[in-house]
């Protein structure tokens, strides 16, 4: 296959930016995207010229490190990671289009290299049940419905990529929030700390300069995990119950 | 003291701390003998963590909340993206809630065993014992394993053991543990008790005195070269098969913290022991940059052949049954497709080497499901392996309900890491190494659903009750940058990427990191014999020297810049190749993920030499380009009787 | 950024550590905010039904509607003072249209803020049209409701002339020769539609009540109200203007 690229570069976060075209020839179609992206890389270094930047790690789908907006939606046009897009979802001859996540909590470092450290603070806000090592008592002492740990484990499958953030047409984080608002608040062990944690993370999502919700979904239909999209509305429950208890 | 052509070997050494008397009593023993150190001094005390994958994170969690001061340190954005992340299968722990003849014995017992008695009793029975406490503390956190309707947990049996012991969440448990330990480091984190530092890569270690003092740490966005001073130094920076180019380890998974301590005193043990699993996702093409493992339980109901003849290229449902050769059936009679990890792969090798290999390259078998279809029905087979059928699709574009998958083994996990003792201390004072980085709990092959158990165990239990016989003694002498053992340490780290960016060759660092990748799966892989070996040896010394003289880098150090991140972690890997091999021809035998040719049954199965190899192989670095110093560290079994496996 | 003191480190300011932002109360979260559109919101779609049935009046005949209107003004008289319960339905309408863009103005800045570069190319995943309608439609709508009040309450822009009957103003205003009035009235509830459609689904989305096996009802209440609240609207001054009704 054929392929023009436009890329996005970036020097880095006071740089302006462009996007600059580059062609690749005999691109494999079962290639994955990150994959022709090493090609590219390859021949930008033999040439000189500056490889460009793009977060990546495991490439099996799970650790969240990588994640581009691909022809305008995030991690392209199939439901997945950047690393699990193959080739063969897009033509000879196509022109693709690469950008980084854009949000003024993701600042761009390089290229297609963002920072996310805003969802590490979010969750160092209260995404997180406190115990301490050595407290626990025995795993059986909490039997737990299973509807409610399967909807504890859907939510808690979110790998922290920042799709969600990049498809947002007001680049809210409030599928990520909410995922770990559900997750914990599903669970027995998570209800002590549940009506303060709803409030510390919104606070902290919202000093992030994070956008608000406006319940569109483009969150949820690109997310490679699937994270439903009425986690929004558990975390919009519990947050208004800890207002009404005057927990702020 | 005796030397030869490739290594020197020196006086054997011995793990001092472990205790001695009954097996079950030792780590009350340890933790009874060990000095304590007050909650009101901890404050004053302060632990560098390096990698945040289970071992580092719930390390830095506990030791943090114990209140010492925890600095933090990943190379990705955040810490939770660890590669812990990607384990899918489960973690295993005694805690016999299946009622079916579990305990801490058997765990212990069935660990040494599949590690091919090449493990330390005492080791392994602590982590038995640990076991239990591991998934009581992940389930407080929050980690949601699968349960049962009746709310209870649920547990499967793993890796060919005869009960159901391994906790799991789905195909997910690796991402789930790493989660909560993520979490806790989080909290901590906002408590100011861990300092984080994300995108810091460590690339030297400070020993001052001979002890393990700091590190320097290069800042990957601003390429900043810090140095950090503590009072001891935790290394939980993974495994190394990304030695071998392509493995399902992620990207960024280097032995560069490992290996610069190595070099600077701490012993290397065991690095031949390598393990390969058998179903992976084969190679499509030399684009291709890492691997995707299949869940082994697909060897359950898929059955295992290549073509008769070489050279087949039709489809594979045109080939006839007769001319069909099964051939873990077939020699394997007894267990069939669901022989040992070891055994699977070298067969497939073996097969494939033969000529009979499938797809493209000749480098993969079929894992048929055509009979599971048949028998069970395609609903049943979707509802149990749905979610890999649909992985395996994603990545090969085949389906593989209509046509049989293609499989082959991948290097997976490495066996051997930095030595340590019973505190998981390593041979640097101050130093501790936690997790895969380490050697110690899984002898020549590591059981399934293992991995997860031994991070977590070091993490949250072993390390915090060892470290404080050591920072007992602290807060050690302040030191600040100019120190002279520091000024040293930054100054090899700078001249070394100076030296990296002036080459300006003609090959990019990762043709370098495949080729010497090629060379380590042809002759350190799955089989290995001595004329390989050597051949290898050979090869990768010339490599590193072209290395050095015709890599190109490009770009500043001053800067985002990852085509120099990757050569530094390249530079290490073509040391630690030679060490590999160097290693994998001393041991003349045949033990768990290590196989030589030369030491095999008559009908080709593995032979260990008990009566000689019977150690931990750990060495000490030499010099650069001098011969390294092999130290035995003397395997004793007083608990499990050394038989050989038999699978036939 | 923040540095805490060790005697025997040198802790680093770091870029990605600790939580260094100014926290805020949650009263002013986005969530809130949102909240209170949804309640101010939900105000004002009871007050369009109803005010939609009053509308319908029209198909009755003069006397009706404007018995219907005139009794709007003496409910609860005499146990409240006479246009009592009318200005308390204005100070609560006023309220939440009040509420109802203070909030919309801060959350449309704040995610204005939240993304400062935008895409070169951005596709849409599976969004509904209506959603893309809200801010400008919004705007849209609070223009023609402050026509609407100054043709058809004040009386002040009275294209077909003045009256004391609100049916005569309703029949004045419509007829055919003022087709640029009804084509404008027409647009802006079409606008109301859209905006009902999505705002109705967002509302209770956010006031908590979505979830996945409800989502389909939702959205179906949602495009339910938004058309009978539509074609409501659409009739008596599409009757007039077509002779229907005059």
């Amino acid at each position: 296959m054929n392929i023009t690229l436009r890329v996005w570069r970036q020097k880095g976060r006071d740089d302006e930016g462009r996007m600059v075209t580059y062609k690749l020839t005999d691109v494999s179609p079962d290639m994955s995207f990150l994959e022709m992206l090493d090609v590219l890389n390859e021949k930008l270094t033999l040439e000189n010229e500056d490889p460009v930047a793009f977060d990546h790690d495991c490439r099996e789908g799970i650790c969240g490190a990588c994640g581009v907006v691909i022809d305008g939606e995030a991690h392209g046009p199939e439901v997945t990671t950047t690393c699990q897009l193959h080739m063969r979802s897009f033509k000879d001859g196509d022109t693709i289009t690469v950008e980084p996540w854009r949000a003024k909590a993701f600042p761009v470092v390089k290229d297609l290299v963002v920072d996310r450290g805003s969802f590490d603070r979010i969750i160092q806000a209260g995404g997180f049940i406190s115990a301490p090592t050595g407290t626990a008592p025995d795993a059986h002492a909490n039997p737990i419905p299973k509807p409610d740990a399967d909807r504890a484990f859907d939510a808690a499958t979110c790998i922290g990529c920042g799709a969600c953030v990049a498809a947002c047409p007001n680049a809210s984080s409030m599928l990520f929030t909410a995922a770990k608002v559900t997750h914990l608040g599903m669970l027995p062990q998570g209800q002590p700390e549940r009506a303060s944690r709803v409030v510390n993370m919104i606070n902290q999502q919202d000093a992030e300069d994070f956008g608000g919700c406006t319940n569109i979904g483009e969150c949820a239909a690109v997310c490679p995990k699937g994270i439903p999209l009425d986690t929004i509305s558990q975390l919009n429950r519990d947050l208004l119950g800890s207002l009404s208890k005057g927990i702020s | 003291m005796s030397e030869n052509d490739l290594y020197i070997e020196g006086a054997p050494i011995r793990d001092e701390k472990a205790p001695e008397g009954p097996i079950n009593e030792r780590w009350d023993k340890r933790r009874f003998s060990a000095k304590l150190v007050n909650p009101a001094n901890r404050r004053k005390l302060s632990v560098i963590i390096v990698g945040t994958g289970l071992a580092g994170a719930a390390a830095a969690a506990t030791m943090g909340e114990a209140g010492y001061n925890v600095l933090s340190f990943c190379y990705q954005d955040s810490p939770r993206r660890a590669h812990s992340i990607a384990a899918q299968g489960g973690i295993n722990a005694a805690k016999n809630y299946r009622n079916d003849g579990d305990s801490i014995h058997r765990l212990f017992y069935d660990t040494v065993k599949g590690g091919d008695f090449r493990s330390r009793e005492s080791n392994v029975y602590r982590l038995a014992q640990t076991s239990v406490e591991i998934i009581d503390q992940c389930v407080a956190q929050g980690v949601p394993f699968a349960r049962e309707y009746g709310g209870l947990l649920d547990n499967r049996s793993f890796g060919g053991v005869q009960v159901s012991r391994t906790f799991y969440a789905r195909g997910q448990t690796g991402q789930q543990l790493l989660i909560g330990a993520y979490q806790a480091q989080e909290r901590q984190i906002a408590a100011g008790t861990v300092q984080m530092n994300t995108r810091h890569e460590m690339l030297e270690v400070i020993v001052v005195d001979g002890k393990a003092r700091g590190i320097i740490a290069r800042d990957m966005v601003t390429g900043e070269i810090e140095t950090h001073f503590a009072d001891a130094v935790v290394l939980a920076t993974g495994g190394y098969g990304n030695v071998f180019f392509l493995s399902t380890n992620a990207m960024g998974s280097n032995v560069t913290a490992a290996w610069r301590a190595h070099r600077k005193g701490a012993h290397f043990a065991n690095p031949c022991y390598t393990q390969i699993h058998p179903t992976c996702i084969p190679v499509s093409g030399d684009y291709q940059s890492k691997l995707t493992l299949m869940s082994e339980s697909l060897r359950n109901d898929g059955r295992i052949w290549v073509p008769k003849e070489g050279d087949d290229t039709r489809d594979p449902r045109q080939i006839p049954e007769d001319e069909r050769d099964y051939y873990l059936e077939r020699i394997y009679p007894a267990f069939g497709n669901l022989v040992p990890r070891d055994i699977a792969s070298r067969a497939a090798k073996n097969v494939c080497d033969e000529g009979r290999g499938v797809g493209p390259g000749g480098l993969g078998v079929y894992l048929d499901f055509a009979d599971a279809i048949e028998r069970l029905g395609m609903d049943a087979v979707e509802a149990k392996y749905g979610n890999l059928f649909d992985m395996y699709q994603r990545i090969t574009g085949e389906n593989p309900y209509e046509v049989p998958m293609r499989i082959y083994p991948a290097v997976h996990y490495t066996m051997g890491g930095l030595w340590v003792d019973y505190d998981l201390q390593s041979s640097i004072p101050g130093l501790f190494v936690t997790g895969e980085a380490n050697f110690s709990d899984h002898g020549a092959n590591r059981l399934g659903a293992s991995a997860l158990m031994q991070g977590l165990a070091d993490g949250y239990f072993v390390l915090p009750n060892t470290i404080n016989d050591y920072l007992a003694d602290g807060p050690f002498e302040k030191l600040d940058e100019s120190h002279p053992e520091a000024v040293k340490a930054k100054e090899q780290v700078t001249s070394r990427i100076d030296k990296l960016l002036s080459i300006n060759g003609s090959r990019t660092v990762d043709s370098f990191h495949k080729e010497l990748g090629h060379i380590m799966w042809d002759y350190c892989g799955m089989e290995r014999n001595e004329e390989g070996l050597r051949k290898a040896i050979d090869l990768i010394r010339e490599l590193r020297a072209e290395f050095w003289r015709d890599v190109k880098v490009l770009g500043t150090n001053e800067e985002f810049n990852q085509a120099l991140e990757k050569a530094n972690r390249v530079a290490d890997f073509l040391e630690l190749g030679e060490l590999m091999c160097i290693d994998a021809l001393h041991r003349r035998e045949s033990c768990g993920g290590h196989f030589r040719a030369e030491s095999q049954t008559e009908d080709g199965e593995a032979l260990r030499h008990d009566d000689e190899f019977a150690y931990v192989a750990a060495w000490e670095f030499g010099g650069t380009d001098s011969k390294p110093v092999l130290h035995k560290e003397a395997l004793e079994y007083e608990y499990v009787e050394m038989k050989q496996r038999s699978y036939k | 950024m923040d540095v805490r003191l060790n005697s025997n480190l040198k802790w680093q300011a770091v870029a990605n550590s600790t939580l260094t932002k100014k926290r805020s109360t949650a009263y002013g979260s986005t969530v809130a905010l949102k909240s209170a559109m949804a309640a101010s919101g939900a105000i004002l779609v009871l007050y369009l039904i109803a005010h939609m049935y009053g509308n319908l009046k029209v198909f009755a005949g003069q006397e009706s509607f404007d018995g219907y209107a005139h009794a709007l003004r003496e409910l609860g008289y005499p146990l409240l003072p006479e246009h009592g319960f009318l200005w308390v339905f204005r100070i609560v309408l006023l309220a939440s249209v009040l509420i109802h863009i203070y909030s919309a103005a801060v959350l449309t800045i704040r995610a204005r803020r939240a993304r400062e570069h935008r895409y070169v190319v951005k596709k849409r995943v599976q969004r509904t049209y209506a959603s893309y309608t809200m801010r400008w439609g919004g705007v849209l709508i609070a223009l023609f409701v402050v026509f609407h009040i100054l043709h058809l309450t004040v009386n002040s822009i009275a294209p077909g002339g003045k009256s004391d009957s609100p049916y005569e103003r309703l029949v004045n205003g419509f007829q055919p020769e003022f087709w640029y009035v009804t084509l404008f009235y027409v647009l802006s509830v079409i606008a109301v539609g859209f905006h009902l459609r999505h705002g109705i689904w967002s509302g209770m989305a956010t006031l908590g009540v979505n979830k996945a096996s409800r989502q389909g009802k939702i959205n179906a209440v949602a495009v339910v109200i938004a058309l009978v609240v539509t074609v409501g609207f659409l009739l008596p001054p599409l009757a007039v203007t077509f002779g229907l009704v005059s």
